[in-house]
């Protein structure tokens, strides 16, 4: 039994005439393991938003379920925490007292001083020491996600879910954060669940990308082990060998194959096809 | 650069003031001038603005003196109004307010609700004022529920709009987070709808400052409205017109007051 399982997840929506429904994807199948970096990377419309909403309780799914650590997910709740495209930060709090609101609820037994050392300390590890008692709208976009970053990582939830955590942060910040998130995860030993259009930023990230075709009825075509020893950083990967296939790969996938693997449902079926001629002996986490 | 923009600034503002100053003293002229003795027209005998200047300056010198039911300070006056104000607007804006909440959160309740709201608004609150008195049998709270009626429905609406316009991603929070229904309403609904909140409690004081001084030319007794009448029936029109002065500055305090309070509560996201 693995520790995330996504069971055989499909999702309709309502159709815009009133009657029938649009499949946006179909017996979505996978599962994550204890401390796993796994990123789904498709087309805008293949639902891998919506399918971090159902993970993550927001929605819910027409067929299939998910099972986080042998327990059903039905609402949302403090064993998976998201991180937002847009941040989601309060507007009214302060850097400090967002991380707070968090902490407190996930600690109800802890007193103020407890509360209030543990969000220092989560300040601090993403830079943020000086800037507590800023309001989001005084920081940048990538020091506002830092907030979001602590807030997530700080409930020390079963999963962290990113919702293209990096797309509203400027190119050269963004290689910053990206290197900083890997640091706490790789501190944390976190399970990770991304969702991202950036095709470098999965291979950086991940242990594993799972790809998918494009929607209307997406299908999960590809898992891909990414066998990329770490730490990894920007500047050794882009001469790695393996860096380039898979990039390759992945890029080829999207803008050659991704539309026909609907008709092709036989791809969709097969969970790692292409997946082991990348994985290294070790898998790494 | 900026010292040159702050400057400028400062220039309107002071073009501003002047021009202000000039409205009132043609303003004061063209008084003065109507209200001159043998004018012969409709305006002839009423006071002119050094009468009520000196008048004012009586009333405000002393404003707390009492000596019997028909004579009574202005600020005796005032501050019975304001009592009467305080309670009603506060009774109708926690109402309005929780109400607002909850209609905000549930759209059903709130598309079957808000026929009726949308009948009761337009109701002048003076209208309510029979029912009142044949219900209570007491004048002075009759005014408090005209005041209460007042009150109601601009922040009862603004409220359901503020909670409705929250963003999805706050309650997504709260909801990850999961708080407790109390702190879900303190931290995030309230604060998150405050800005549209605090505007409908500022058009409430406004509509509710407006109707106290009807109803209590109605109730009669005390207050501020009652004094105007009572004033009329004695022909004293100077105090008329320097009540009439009062209530319009205390309006712009009360005003004011929500401004600096919308200040306070407003966000950028």
């Amino acid at each position: 039994m693995a520790f995330l399982e996504i069971e055989k997840v499909s999702k309709y929506f309502p159709g815009s005439n009133g009657k029938g429904a649009i499949c946006v994807f179909k017996d979505v199948h996978f599962h994550i393991e204890k401390g796993e970096f796994v990123t789904m990377v498709g087309h805008s419309g293949c639902g891998k938003t919506t399918l971090l909403n159902i993970i993550a309780g927001f929605e819910t799914p027409n067929e299939g379920g998910i099972v986080l650590d042998g327990k059903e997910i039905t609402d949302p709740g403090l064993d998976r925490m998201v991180v937002f495209q847009n941040f989601a930060l309060m507007p009214w709090m302060t850097v400090r007292d967002n991380i707070r609101i968090a902490v407190r609820a996930a600690y109800r037994q802890w007193d103020r001083r407890r509360v209030g050392e543990y969000v220092q300390q989560y300040i601090n590890m993403v830079g943020l020491a000086g800037s507590e008692d800023k309001k989001p709208a005084a920081l940048s976009g990538g020091m506002r996600q830092r907030v979001g970053l602590a807030r997530a990582f700080a409930v020390q939830p079963k999963v962290l879910l990113l919702d293209e955590p990096f797309a509203q942060i400027d190119a050269l910040t963004r290689g910053v954060i990206q290197e900083e998130l890997i640091r706490m995860w790789m501190a944390t030993k976190n399970t990770v669940f991304m969702v991202t259009h950036d095709v470098d930023e999965a291979i950086l990230l991940s242990d594993k990308i799972a790809l998918m075709s494009d929607g209307p009825e997406a299908r999960l075509a590809e898992m891909i082990e990414i066998g990329i020893p770490r730490p990894r950083s920007r500047e050794t990967l882009i001469e790695n060998p393996d860096f380039t296939r898979i990039r390759k790969h992945v890029l080829n996938f999207l803008v050659e194959r991704s539309r026909r693997v609907q008709s092709e449902p036989q791809i969709s079926s097969a969970l790692s096809p292409v997946g082991s001629q990348f994985s290294s002996t070790e898998v790494t986490g | 650069m900026n010292g040159t923009v702050h400057f400028a600034k400062v220039k309107e503002r002071q073009k501003a003031w002047l021009i202000s100053l000039l409205f009132l003293l043609i303003f004061l002229c063209f008084w003065q001038l109507i209200t001159r003795p043998s004018t012969g027209g409709k305006t002839e005998g009423l006071p002119g603005p050094f009468a009520v200047a000196q008048r004012a300056w009586e009333m405000v010198s002393d404003p707390f003196y009492d000596r019997g039911a028909n004579d009574k300070g202005i600020g005796v006056q005032l501050l019975h109004s304001l009592g009467r104000l305080a309670v009603g607007y506060t009774a109708a804006s926690l109402l309005a307010i929780f109400l607002g909440v909850v209609l905000g959160l549930y759209p059903t309740l709130y598309r079957a609700v808000n026929p009726y709201i949308q009948i009761l608004k337009p109701i002048s609150p003076l209208a309510w004022m029979p029912l009142f008195l044949y219900t209570v049998k007491n004048s002075a709270w009759a005014a408090v529920m005209v005041v209460f009626m007042s009150s109601i429905w601009p922040t009862l609406a603004n409220t359901a709009f503020g909670v409705i316009s929250i963003k999805r991603d706050y309650l997504n929070v709260s909801s990850l987070l999961q708080l407790s229904w109390l702190s879900r309403f303190f931290k995030v609904i309230l604060p998150a709808a405050a800005p549209a909140i605090v505007a409908g409690l500022r058009i409430s004081i406004g509509g509710a400052w407006i109707a106290i001084v009807a109803a209590e030319m109605l109730i009669g007794g005390t207050g501020i409205g009652y004094f105007v009448w009572n004033e009329w029936n004695n022909l004293q029109l100077t105090s008329v017109i320097s009540a009439i002065l009062t209530i319009g500055g205390v309006g712009v305090l009360l005003d004011a007051g929500f401004a600096r309070l919308a200040k306070n509560l407003s966000y950028t996201e």
